[in-house]
């Protein structure tokens, strides 16, 4: 096959300078400038441009995010491993760590969803074993344009069918997530994944290589001409009258992925002696997992011969070599002499596993290819010392000069609204998603998707962890600063809700083109956002990602910072879900009702768009509500908690009744437009009748008795100006039903 | 008494079945690898669920191969128990260890949910335990669990008191509800439901123990009388 990057018609370092041949794989004059005058002192070649237009891409260097993810609130009296590493790690007692990371994969599964979505959860589980964690569950958070044609439908249901393909496959349970629709995500879909591990602390792993001598070692699949630069976002064509060689996306092999899994942790818990350093070749592929772990090491440099690498495909170039996307790979440092034993393991689990280079003195990264040095460039070049940019902000038009009040609900028939509301994409039951993932493999999921967290116990241990994900890109639209907030203090109250204490979050950072200033504005307030609530509930950042460039005819996404938070629950007995549990038991609404319009579900539902300013938001007000949700579940006073969010109170009520077709009889001091608010710091919850005095002395004025739990299937609540009135069952069935119809 | 749980290449139920054998019905267990070549000390056998060999070419079909099977093959032979799950279930039927095969779900889609069973047959050495006609609520969490075999088979199914759980709302599309028979000796169960996924109260259920306990009842109570 001719190839337009085999070795003999690559581009001479003259060419790529004269035509400016790096632009088109994502360079800019700038960087190109940089690495020829400042790093190299002399012109680049075609493969050493293309180490460099990967390992300097977004994706790889953060260069324009960096500043702005400095800003996080990263620390943390349980932080053991914060951001930098593969995921970050908290202490849970016991020698115990959690491990967490998000990873966005909007572009690959915007050009094939299936593969996309697929290679999306392969990338995040390979984080969190390289640490030495076992992963024990993953979640999903989805954003898709309302589906409209066949085209759209298909399109769900194809990112849907990989996550379920990979995670059954391999035995993770995909425990949750959240999906939501808005037409902001046209032709730019959102695919965050999050996954979570747990460690014995004493295991650690990180992802460098140090010591002369010692051995770089490939593992997993072969390597093929597959996602190449995929990280430099560079539509990559040389010569648009060849055959261009980039496949676009990767394909995903969960099967292979399980061996590779087990046969790293066998690595990491029964070698450890032998091991150096592990890490995913994700992003950028082999370039990136050998510098980064290079130049983390210090002081050494990284020789590799490509002649050894495993290819799939004959005539692969240096270039295809190194920044092949091929799934399924780890890169491991093993201490010298040690080779044969690490080999033997993978060998054992019917893992590819070859030693392709060596720990060298000097600083230099060095790729030998047909006995030719193909490229010579310090390892720091590469990784650390990625230019940075700090980028102009500038507040978006849509900000000026906006409405200060809040939308007005026009509701004539209260019942009907009600099930208008119930039948929203956003707000119906995602059951027809998540009844397709294993939500149980591996035994410990305690509470399974449809409550406000997911909770998976710690085998052997009297602790669970809840995990939930969450973000409301309506709010970060009106105000990315206070939406950024909101997106953290909503998972922290679905942390609560369940019984548990948040630890930390991790986040994928889904923004527009950072070039420009009105969209970095979004992504810098909302970080400044997410950091003041991170810090008020004590809830580090200790891993993310950022997806940059969301945006398609030059119109961004909304901003959507996907938060990914963990909580502790410190005995099982205070695992608390949102359905009623029993006839008489008491509801309580806890938080103040405030006027939260702009922004909201109904707005949407009834206009067809949101607008205005968004309505506020008290952060120390949020956590006094939580503190004290917390403080009665610990105390044992609650039968059910529920997070009052889209949809507003008359939508979490609903929701309340349907686990157990218990209706209710509710009256509360509110108009029927404000069981629709969204305004925050709020929860539904059930109280024993002989726990009654006991919470409402817990809680003062801060919860509002509404009425009472029955046992007749039917839901009525009176407002100040009317009343909802519908039978549990029904509105059970309009909920449950939207979105399958929908997708039909 | 003690148990093998086998475990193939993209076996990924192993632990749970270890897991619940071990911490709840509190007998020896041990993980036996798909390379080994005997089952010398075991008295039962389990299967687990998972993707052998990430059921490429058909689930079960390349697992099926594996140097274990002549081995389980002889265990079967010899009349002691054999329980396969899910993607056991489907080892067994490519093994030719019980008839049938297993299909793509009707929905064409994987499925995870807990399903209502009824104990159609509570006299096999799985089932002992349960009451006839029994309702008990079991996981299910498969794509390729709509069990099928021809008519002539199904009749010789029913005639023998092969088939052991039956779905009450049929998930899959399966012939005559059928969600676990056995062999005609009666001592190779295949089910594609997860018991070991139903052996604790705070996941649910545990009306899955009975499964694992009617074996043990049926070996304790034949005391050591194979071979």
């Amino acid at each position: 096959m001719n190839s337009v990057m085999d070795q003999t018609t690559e581009a001479t370092p003259e060419q790529i300078r004269d035509n400016k041949l790096y632009q088109s794989m994502g360079l800019t004059d700038h960087e190109y400038g940089l690495i020829k005058d400042d790093v190299l002192h002399r012109l680049p070649n075609y493969t050493e441009v293309g180490l460099f237009s990967g390992m300097w891409s977004e994706h790889c260097s953060y260069k324009n995010s960096k500043p702005v993810l400095k800003k996080f609130f990263t620390k943390g009296k349980h932080v053991v491993k914060g951001p930098g590493e593969g995921a970050g790690i908290i202490d849970i007692g016991d020698n115990q760590g959690v491990v967490f990371k998000a990873e966005s994969h909007n572009h690959p599964s915007a050009v094939e969803p299936f593969q996309g979505a697929t290679t999306g959860v392969g990338g995040i589980l390979r984080d969190i074993f390289s640490m030495g964690a076992r992963p024990i569950a993953s979640m999903d958070s989805l954003r898709f344009a309302e589906p409209k044609t066949d085209a759209d439908k298909y399109f769900i249901q194809q990112i849907v069918a990989g996550i379920s393909a990979y995670g059954n496959c391999i035995g993770i349970p995909t425990v949750g997530g959240d999906t939501a629709f808005d037409d902001a995500y046209a032709h730019n879909p959102l695919v965050n994944v999050m996954s979570v591990g747990l460690m014995d602390l004493d295991k650690i792993e990180v992802g460098a290589a140090a010591g002369v001598g010692n051995s770089i070692i490939y593992v997993g699949h072969k390597t093929g001409r597959d996602g190449i630069n995929g990280a430099s976002f560079a539509s990559f064509q040389f010569d648009s009258e060849h055959e261009s060689q980039r496949s676009a996306v990767q394909v995903g092999d969960p099967f292979e992925e399980k061996l590779v899994m087990e046969a790293c942790l066998d690595v990491i818990n029964n070698h450890s002696d032998a091991l150096v350093g592990i890490q995913d070749m994700g992003a950028a592929g082999l370039v990136s997992s050998s510098a980064e772990m290079g130049s983390k090491a210090g002081g050494n440099g990284m020789e590799l011969n490509l002649d050894l690498v495993p290819q799939r495909e004959a005539g692969m170039s240096a270039f295809e070599l190194m920044l092949s996307e091929s799934q399924e790979r780890m890169l491991l440092c093993v201490k010298a002499g040690h080779e044969d034993e690490v080999l033997k393991v993978f060998a054992d689990h019917g893992v590819n596993a070859v030693v392709i280079g060596h720990v060298t003195e000097g600083h230099n990264y060095k790729l030998m290819h047909h006995g030719k040095l193909v490229a010579d460039v310090p390892v720091d070049s590469l990784a650390s010392q990625a230019p940075v940019y700090h980028r102009e902000s500038e507040m978006p038009e849509h900000l000026k000069n906006v409405d200060t009040n809040q939308y007005q609900p026009k509701i004539t028939n209260p019942t009907e609204t009600l099930k208008e509301m119930l039948s929203q994409l956003t707000i119906a039951s995602k059951e027809s998603i998540y009844e397709t993932y294993d939500t149980q493999v591996q035994t410990n999921t305690i509470v399974a998707p449809g409550s406000d967290a997911a909770v998976v116990r710690v085998r052997h241990y009297d602790k669970a962890l809840a995990i939930t994900t969450d973000v409301n890109g309506r709010y970060l639209y009106l105000n990315p600063r206070e939406g950024g907030a909101m997106a953290v203090a909503e998972a922290a109250r679905n942390i609560v809700a369940s019984g548990a204490v948040p630890l930390g979050i991790t986040d994928c950072l889904n923004f527009g083109n950072p070039e420009k200033p009105d969209q970095f504005y979004e992504l810098d307030q909302a970080v400044m956002g997410m950091t003041e609530a991170c810090e008020k509930f004590e809830a580090p950042v200790i891993s993310g990602n950022v997806s940059l460039n969301n945006e398609y005819d030059n119109i961004p996404i909304y901003p959507t910072p996907m938060v990914g938070m963990v909580g502790l629950i410190k005995g099982l007995d205070h695992i608390t879900t949102q359905d009623f549990k029993h006839a008489d038991d008491v509801v309580y609404v806890v938080g103040k009702t405030e006027p939260g319009f702009n922004g909201s579900q109904i707005q949407k539902m009834q206009t067809g768009q949101i607008s205005g300013k968004l309505f506020d938001f008290d952060l120390d007000y949020e956590v006094k509500i939580q503190k004290l949700v917390t403080a009665a579940i610990q105390q044992k006073l609650l039968n059910s908690a529920h997070d009052i969010s889209e949809g507003g109170l008359i939508t979490a009520i609903a929701e309340s009744t349907f686990g157990n077709q218990l209706g209710v009889d509710l009256t509360a001091d509110l108009t029927v437009a404000d069981f629709f608010s969204e305004s925050q710091s709020r929860f539904i919850v059930s109280v024993p009748q002989e726990k009654q005095a006991e919470f409402e002395q817990l809680v003062g004025n801060d919860a509002q008795k509404l009425g009472k739990v029955v046992d007749d299937n039917h839901l009525f609540v009176q407002a100040n100006d009317g009343y909802f009135d519908l039978d549990v069952d029904k509105a059970f069935g309009i909920w449950k039903g939207a979105l399958p119809c929908r997708l039909k | 008494m003690k148990f093998a749980v086998l475990a193939f290449p993209g076996s990924n139920c192993e632990m749970d079945l270890y897991n619940a054998i071990k911490d709840i019905i509190k007998e020896d267990v041990e993980l036996v690898s798909y390379k080994h070549d005997s089952l010398a000390g075991f008295d039962a056998v389990l299967i687990p669920g998972g993707f052998s060999y990430g059921d490429y070419l058909r689930s079960g079909a390349i697992a099926r191969f594996s140097p274990i099977i002549p081995a389980l093959q002889d265990f079967a032979k010899s009349g002691k128990p054999v329980l396969g799950i899910c993607n056991g279930f489907q080892i067994l039927t490519e093994a030719g260890l019980l008839p049938g095969s297993l299909q793509k779900n009707v929905s064409a889609k994987f499925i995870c949910k807990t399903e209502p069973l009824v104990v159609n047959n509570n006299h096999s050495m799985f089932s002992s335990e349960y009451k006839a006609g029994q309702l008990i609520d079991l996981p299910i969490a498969h794509g390729d669990g709509n069990y099928y075999c021809d008519q002539a088979t199904l009749r010789d199914l029913v005639a023998n008191d092969q088939i052991v759980f039956k779905y009450q709302n049929n998930p899959n599309g399966s012939v005559d509800n059928i969600a676990g028979i056995t062999n005609k000796q009666g001592n190779v169960l295949g089910m594609m439901p997860h018991p070991e996924r139903a052996v604790e109260a705070v996941l649910g259920s545990d009306d899955g123990k009975g499964v694992f306990q009617s074996i043990v009842n049926h070996i304790k109570s034949r005391g050591v009388i194979y071979e």
